[in-house]
């Protein structure tokens, strides 16, 4: 635009001196003319003056811009980062104390074939909330409150139960230990039972009449990793008491849980597990358990009693396998008087998960709690069924049990349905 | 009751790493890009990203930005999920569409540190989106089911981060 002011005027100045060529004007004329020319240059430069003040506001306005929008970009940038420190901070905080638990309804419709003992009923089996919490990164306290049955007190069908409370401290990177009451490093399920990571409605026979699980103690335990994939566990807790009092009257294992409840503390049980888990999909185990006097001496003829428990879990793709076996061996000469002296159980489970929600599964049982006998006290069950998970977490079950009982015993058939959770 | 307390300590004495730190995301860094680390990048977790952030996880996320590294193709995603109870620390490095590799940086959970071997990582290298899930089953660990959940939920995560920061 100047430029073009400037031609303007040169052109004029041209204009009139060509003029003056062509015509010679008179002094008026020329004084007139150099009056016009000195008019425009003065707009020229007024006009150049005002450009400036323009260019020059527009440029502090592109900087106080630029300057704007750097602190805009500063300001979300400590937004982001004081929101996540702070959403960082209630988490670590809500993280010290964590609530969990898990819960299963069943029905079961099963028919006595050798009497009347037939078994039709709904029942909220079990009910169970964890608390846990974290003191330090290395000292924390789990619990587990379980009702079985809805109803607990006199009378009723169900009990309150306390089936962990322990205080665990890491004592470096490898090992912890646990103090307190805690479920018997033993079996698949005994420590694992959550109702969407195992087949079946009920929980299968053999671990909880041979093992038994569910199965809890309180003593001390230390636990660890010796090499890739190895890890064990040894403890020293309270023992089980099968001695023939109240209602026993046998020398059966499960009978002998005393649950940590006034639990007699005669004598000790000493336990180690090792476990393998080093490829993926696999875990091996064993566990050996040694109770000096399996009746907290009690009975003079029951003798000390020997655990030894190993199974296999597998899983590869869609396909899934479970095995175990498991033998208590009672050495006094009460327990082999009615062949309670070898009390041994195994199972084998394949399945198979048809898709992310539905899986089947056949499981074959054989237990027997006077394998010392020389009468036929044998039990069989062949399980079948199905689970869906509707989510990963919650889980729905259908199966169909076949079991073959010993001679006049209770021996159940039928259908068990059952609706699990974990959270 | 003397030869468990001896065993423990010869235990205790002959051990390999469980839990804690087992490499520092500084170091992760520098290894993956040969200590020439390039200006780290972030993505805003918002609108649709942040609904499918929240599906892939199953429940919602966290932060307002995940950040990430990138250069020559690969990109490298540093990310925390919980196990059961505590956050467990993962360098994935993904490469056009792909897992070029998985590791566990930090492991806190006082179960399933498992999870940090090579013989269970390896089971995600080359894996891919199929849709919004990975390409393959994932073999889990016996006694470290949430801890697996935790390491699937958070290497589709980063496979959906390497796609969406290429749209």
């Amino acid at each position: 635009m100047t430029l073009f002011k400037k031609t303007a005027v040169a052109m004029s100045v041209m204009v009139a001196v060509s003029s003056v060529q062509a015509a010679t004007p008179t002094n008026e004329e020329i004084w007139a003319l150099l009056q016009n020319v000195q008019q425009q240059l003065t707009e020229v430069q007024q006009q150049n003056q005002q450009l400036r003040v323009e260019n020059s506001t527009l440029k502090i306005k592109v900087e106080e811009t630029e300057l704007v929008a750097l602190e805009a970009n500063e300001t979300a940038e400590a937004v982001a980062v004081a929101t996540e420190e702070a959403v960082k901070t209630a988490s670590l905080a809500a993280r010290r104390t964590n609530i969990g638990g898990y819960g299963e309804l069943h029905y079961n419709n099963l028919e006595d074939q050798n009497g009347d003992a037939d078994k039709d009923e709904i029942d909220y089996h079990r009910f169970v909330l964890f608390f846990g919490h974290e003191f330090t990164d290395d000292l924390r306290f789990f619990s587990e409150l379980e009702l079985e049955h809805s109803l607990s007190g006199d009378g009723k069908e169900g009990e309150v139960e306390l089936e962990q409370a322990y205080i665990q401290y890491d004592i470096n990177d490898q090992h912890s230990v646990t103090g307190g009451l805690f479920l018997t490093p033993v079996g698949i399920l005994n420590e694992t039972h959550e109702p969407p990571t195992f087949y079946g409605t009920e929980r299968n026979p053999v671990e909880k009449n041979i093992i038994p699980s569910t199965w809890w103690e309180a003593g001390v335990m230390f636990s660890g990793e010796i090499a890739e994939g190895f890890s064990y566990d040894v403890a020293a807790t309270s023992g089980l008491d099968v001695s023939k009092k109240g209602t026993k009257t046998s020398y059966k294992i499960r009978d002998g849980r005393q649950k940590v409840s006034k639990a007699q503390a005669e004598d000790f049980a000493y336990t180690g597990r090792i476990k393998w888990t080093g490829v993926p999909g696999l875990e091996l185990a064993a566990t050996v358990q040694y109770q000096e006097d399996m009746t907290q001496s009690n009975d003079a003829t029951a003798g000390s009693g020997t655990l030894f428990e190993t199974h296999a879990v597998f899983e590869r793709g869609n396909f899934g396998l479970r095995a175990l076996y498991a033998t208590w061996d009672l050495d006094g000469s009460g327990p082999k008087a009615d062949g309670y002296d070898e009390q041994t159980g195994w199972y084998v489970e394949p399945s198979y998960q048809i898709s992310q929600h539905f899986g089947v599964f056949v499981r074959y049982n054989e237990w027997d709690n006077q394998a010392g006998s020389s009468t036929d006290t044998e039990y069989e069950q062949i399980d079948l069924g199905v689970n869906w998970w509707p989510h990963q977490d919650v889980v729905v079950k259908l199966d169909y049990q076949d079991q073959d009982a010993p001679k006049g015993k209770t021996e159940l058939d039928g259908v068990n349905v059952g609706l699990g959770y974990q959270f | 009751m003397r030869s468990i307390v001896a065993i423990t300590l010869l235990m205790i004495a002959f051990s390999v790493f469980a839990r804690g730190v087992y490499q520092t995301d500084e170091a992760f860094l520098a290894e993956t890009f040969n200590n020439e680390l390039p200006k780290s990048q972030v993505v805003w977790v918002k609108g649709d990203l942040r609904k499918s952030i929240d599906d892939i996880l199953g429940h919602r996320y966290a932060g307002l930005r995940i950040r990430y590294w990138h250069k020559d193709g690969r990109k490298v995603w540093i990310l925390e999920e919980i196990g059961k109870e505590q956050p467990i620390t993962f360098g994935i490095i993904t490469a056009r569409d792909k897992i070029e590799k998985v590791k566990v940086l930090a492991f806190r959970e006082s179960r399933g540190g498992e999870i940090r071997y090579p013989a269970f990582t390896q089971q995600f290298d080359d894996a891919q989106l199929k849709g919004n899930d990975l390409d393959r089953h994932i073999d889990g660990i016996s006694g470290a089911t949430m801890s697996v959940r935790a390491m699937t939920a958070i290497v589709t995560l980063a496979l959906y981060l390497d796609k969406f920061t290429r749209q």
